[in-house]
């Protein structure tokens, strides 16, 4: 073909850049069986590890005895806390300024802690040796129940904490509280509530649930003694953060870490935290100077590594009798287990949970948060969502529809009566964000549009009274959300982890011939960054997409970045790229001037290079700006074509959607059909439409399973429910119900390409959208508020307690 | 070394012969993920739940975790290593993932192209319903499955001569 003869719009094509429902590069070696995930990977001579974990939830360990499993043939070393002492490992800092014990210090606080780590020639005989260790065990007092963990004859869970009256987040008020983290004007919102003609008051819980990925997290451990050097692979979202905290962990000197992330098979948050299966594996490979392998399985990693939510909020609100918000009162139980390792930013204890005013316009505002100890596993990450945004989320989003069934109004024109207006961005809300953009109310309507919301409250009113005549025993419910996230943490003024801004980076060098490769701080799991990122560099330079390799995940090769959690890789990694590819379109701007040899200002970029101005013909692509970077630069400037840029947030960024849901359910049966389900997102500047849709298709299945069952749950002794997937709710494709996605587009104003981020929003505005609705079904028959998760026993139950089943 | 004694098996994995000795608890998943580097298939569970291990083994789907090494002696196994065309194209199951949006994080995606593979052996042209109903041994944590229809869909189509129309959503 001529070169000369295409088109702009081929030219645009040809790019393959944003707004293109780029195919995935990933999915090449997927759908081939070549993914590499950690535990593809075998290093000569590797060892496995395993744990023996307690089968208490509280427990004083009084002996351990390990010699019939060292005895066993194969295997190499038993691990306890009276080896790791010396190291001074068998307590880690947490994220969070708590410590929580490696392996147990002569107590275990949660069931299935870990107490040892057996080192063996294979997985199987780790295994047996497992069973050949005796544990002895002294019970005590277990609490499970956050709300008497503060109780006064509460056992003491955290003996090691004995005296200290301040934690990492200020003063403690008992031996099992942990925090309390306080923001608003309480007085003025105490006023508000002692003026208001209509409040309600309510106990939303968010039950304790978890993110599980797919693939387990684990890692291999390689030390190499003659250099002093360690490789680690491992599950990790924020590969330079776990190779800090190595560091410090350790002493071994950062640049003698080498953590490599591979394919990651999904990660949720589960795969933020360290977790003592890393530590161990290291301290493993040290001692015994081989290679060493921990792979956790399913009961383990439901039950060990981290858990989400388990928020426990007391939500009022205050208003005028048309329906008018006038203030807004929350207080947070937050069960955080038996060690305080939530994955927040350090100086956040209950993430953003200040987001908790939502969509709406809220002149004063007040929320406390306590977080208290029990004997349950620790952790506390953001299952797909920024920190606690989700918990913020469900909480505004269920108490709208309380207030709106108390004031008899109807819930969509209760949240737009109240909902921010457009040009009142950039918002100040009553605790303490600036939200970016939002077009909340055209959001909403266009939603409403769509699924034909009034028809549906006719049918359904109809439906009513069919069900009130014994005509049907259906009820229909329609689940109204409208969510505001926050997210793309963050700006260094207010976001650390332990101490290190979270800002985020990328690095694009242009070979000569003008194909690229670009590492980023961020790392996929999923997300599809080797395609999407290669689509923003893509358009900012005219360099097509094909023509460029994104390698994210070696700590060696990539800059210096938090990882990819909180939905921050579009609003943070995705703005340092976008200023990466300018500064080196800065200066090819410059190379392009002196090979047309006219002034940069006489210069204008169109789609693949720069052009003359008035003067189209004489033009100088990419490409051909590329080669003379290496070989006739400009006299004075340097040679090459590359660029590293770290981007600082000025803000967080604020996606928004509006959810719908409408659901029929079996008052007999208790199970629930999901009838329709109508996702409108809003994250600014959409990078690829195709994945964008995914994202959302896969958050909300997430968010379906959430509210309709999935738990983790103890007993009152502290044995954990169903740690495994026979139990654990994971929708199959025949429960999962058909979702229909939509969008309006409000950009940033402050980010590069105006992009917001979404991951994380179906899963944020999805689990108040379905539980709205098994809510709003119930809501005639006298209901207020039915606690999640809402599986068909529980359902059942509520008809039952309601007296439908005569 | 472990003393457990071990017993030969022969097989054959996509298309060749395999003779080794393994341990009879050998789980197969583990025998070729280990024994023969075929890492294609994955763990997501060990408990027959979520189907990442899928393989075929005589023109059945099984999960191959809940399988002896020892169990498939003289059977034929084909993991998704062997799902390419003779001629070395991708499987229209391949390219229907791909096209369809099928996969995010890739972890399930060996499983669900296997059982999907007998699912249209069995049922050339399936419903949506069908589809749903046949790969619901098999989990995705990332998809949300909307996709992973469409991409079975438009492998159906190929397979029967036809061009699928759909998008991927
Ligand atoms: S690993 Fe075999 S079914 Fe999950
Ligand atoms: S693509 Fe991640 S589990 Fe299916």
């Amino acid at each position: 073909m001529n070169e000369m003869v295409i088109t702009r719009a081929e030219r645009e094509a040809r790019l393959e850049g944003m707004g293109c429902k780029r195919k995935r590069v990933e999915d090449v070696r997927f759908t081939q069986g070549k993914g590499q995930y950690v535990d593809d990977i075998k290093l000569p001579g590797m060892l496995h590890g395993d744990f023996v974990r307690s089968q208490y939830a509280h427990a004083n360990i009084k002996r351990i005895d390990a010699s019939k499993a060292l005895a066993l043939p194969g295997v190499v070393a038993v691990i306890t806390a009276e080896e790791l002492k010396p190291l001074g490992l068998h307590w880690m800092p947490t994220l969070a300024g708590d410590v929580q014990a490696v392996l147990a210090d002569g107590r275990v606080s949660f069931q299935n802690q870990e107490i040892a780590f057996v080192v063996a020639e294979n997985r199987y005989i780790a295994d047996d040796a497992i069973q050949l260790i005796e544990v002895e065990y002294e019970e005590l007092p277990v609490i499970v129940d956050p709300f008497r963990a503060m109780d006064p004859d509460a056992p003491v869970l955290r003996p090691d904490l004995a005296g200290k009256t301040t934690g990492a987040h200020g003063p403690r008020k008992h031996h099992n509280h942990i925090f309390e983290w306080t923001i608003g004007d309480k007085s003025a919102t105490d006023d508000a509530f002692a003026n208001a003609e209509v409040t309600i008051k309510e106990l939303i819980s968010y039950h304790r649930t978890h993110p599980s990925p797919l693939e387990t997290c684990q890692c291999l451990a390689s030390f190499d003694k003659i250099k002093g050097e360690l490789t680690l692979y491992g599950t990790f979202q924020a590969p330079h953060v776990i190779r800090t905290v190595a560091s410090l962990l350790s002493k071994i000197p950062e640049h003698k870490i080498h953590v490599i992330a591979p394919d990651i098979g999904g990660g949720f948050g589960n795969k933020v935290g360290a977790y003592a299966g890393y530590i161990c594996s290291i301290v493993a490979s040290i001692v015994t100077g081989l290679p060493v392998k921990w792979v956790e399985d399913r009961m383990e990693n439901l039950s060990t590594t981290s858990f989400a939510r388990d928020y426990h909020m007391t939500t009022e609100i205050a208003a005028t009798k048309d329906g008018k918000v006038t203030g807004l009162r929350v207080h947070v139980l937050a069960d955080h287990g038996a060690f305080d390792s939530c994955a927040d930013p350090s100086k956040w204890p209950a993430g953003f949970m200040n987001i908790v005013t939502g969509s709406y316009d809220f002149p004063v505002a007040h929320l406390a948060v306590d977080g208290v100890y029990t004997n349950k596993a620790p952790g506390g990450v953001a299952y797909r969502c920024s920190f606690r945004v989700t918990e913020a989320a469900y909480c505004i989003e269920r108490a709208m529809d309380i207030l709106a069934q108390k004031l008899g109004m109807d819930p969509a024109d209760l949240r737009m009566k109240n909902f921010i207006r457009r040009e009142q961005f950039p918002y100040q809300s009553a605790l303490g964000w600036e939200y970016d953009s939002g077009d909340y109310h055209l959001a909403m309507q266009k939603a409403m549009d769509a699924i034909g919301y009034r028809e549906l409250r006719a049918e359904q009113k109809a439906k009513q009274e069919a069900f009130r005549r014994g005509e049907t025993r259906e009820i229909m419910g329609i689940g109204v959300t409208f969510f505001t996230e926050i997210v793309g943490a963050g700006p260094s003024k207010n976001c650390d982890i332990l101490g290190v801004a979270m800002f985020d980076s990328a690095e694009i060098r242009i070979h000569p011939t003008g194909s690229i490769i670009a590492r980023m701080g961020s790392k996929s799991q999923g997300q599809g960054h080797e395609t999407t990122w290669a689509q923003i560099i893509a358009t900012e330079l005219g360099i097509p997409a094909d023509d460029i390799m994104i390698e994210e995940g070696n700590t060696d090769t990539a800059p210096y970045g938090l990882g990819t959690y909180g939905s921050r890789s579009t609003p943070v990694a995705g703005a340092a790229i976008a200023m990466a590819a300018r500064k080196i379109k800065n200066k090819a701007q410059m190379i392009a001037a002196h090979l047309l040899e006219v002034s940069e200002y006489d210069l204008e970029w169109d789609i693949d290079g720069f052009r003359v101005k008035g003067n189209p013909e004489r033009v100088k692509t990419m490409k051909e700006i590329a080669w003379a970077a290496y070989n006739s630069p400009p006299p004075g400037l340097e040679p090459g074509l590359e660029a590293v840029n770290y981007y600082d947030p000025p803000n967080m960024t604020y996606p928004f959607g509006a959810y719908f849901c409408v659901m029929d359910i079996d008052v007999d049966t208790g199970v629930a059909k999901i009838r329709r389900f109508y996702a409108l997102d809003d994250c600014g500047t959409r990078i690829n439409p195709m994945i964008i849709e995914g994202q959302v298709h896969g958050g909300l299945t997430e968010a379906f399973a959430i509210a309709m069952g999935q738990e983790i749950k103890y007993d009152e002794m502290g044995n954990v429910q169903g740690a495994s997937f026979m139990d654990f709710f994971l929708p199959t494709a025949v429960e999962t119900p058909h979702w229909e996605t939509d969008f309006t587009v409000t950009p940033s104003p402050h980010h590069p390409i105006g992009a917001k981020g979404v991951g994380e929003s179906p899963n944020v505005g999805g689990v108040p959208a379905f539980s709205n609705a098994v809510n709003d079904a119930f809501g005639f028959l006298g209901t207020t508020h039915i606690q999640m998760p809402h599986d068909a026993w529980r359902v059942w139950e509520v008809a039952r307690r309601l007296g439908l089943h005569g | 070394m472990s003393e457990i004694d071990t017993i030969p098996v022969s097989l054959t994995v996509n298309g060749r012969k395999v003779q080794r000795f393994v341990e009879p608890r050998t789980l197969l998943i583990h025998f070729l993920r280990e024994e023969l580097n075929l890492t294609g298939a994955h763990i997501g569970c060990e408990t027959s739940h979520c189907g990442a291990c899928t393989v075929e083994i005589d023109g059945a789907s099984v999960k191959s975790c809940t399988m002896f090494a020892v169990q498939a002696n003289g059977a034929s196994v084909t993991t998704v290593e062997g799902l390419a065309n003779a001629d070395g194209t991708l499987h229209a199951l391949q390219e229907g993932f791909r096209q369809m949006h099928g996969l995010q994080c890739g972890f399930c995606t060996p499983g669900m192209l296997m059982r999907a593979k007998v699912l249209l052996s069995e049922n050339p042209d399936p419903t949506e319903e069908e589809i749903r109903f046949g790969i619901a041994g098999n989990l995705c944590r990332c998809t949300g499955y909307q996709n992973i229809v469409k991409a079975i869909q438009y492998a159906a189509a190929k397979l029967n001569g036809r061009t699928y129309q759909e998008a991927a959503e």
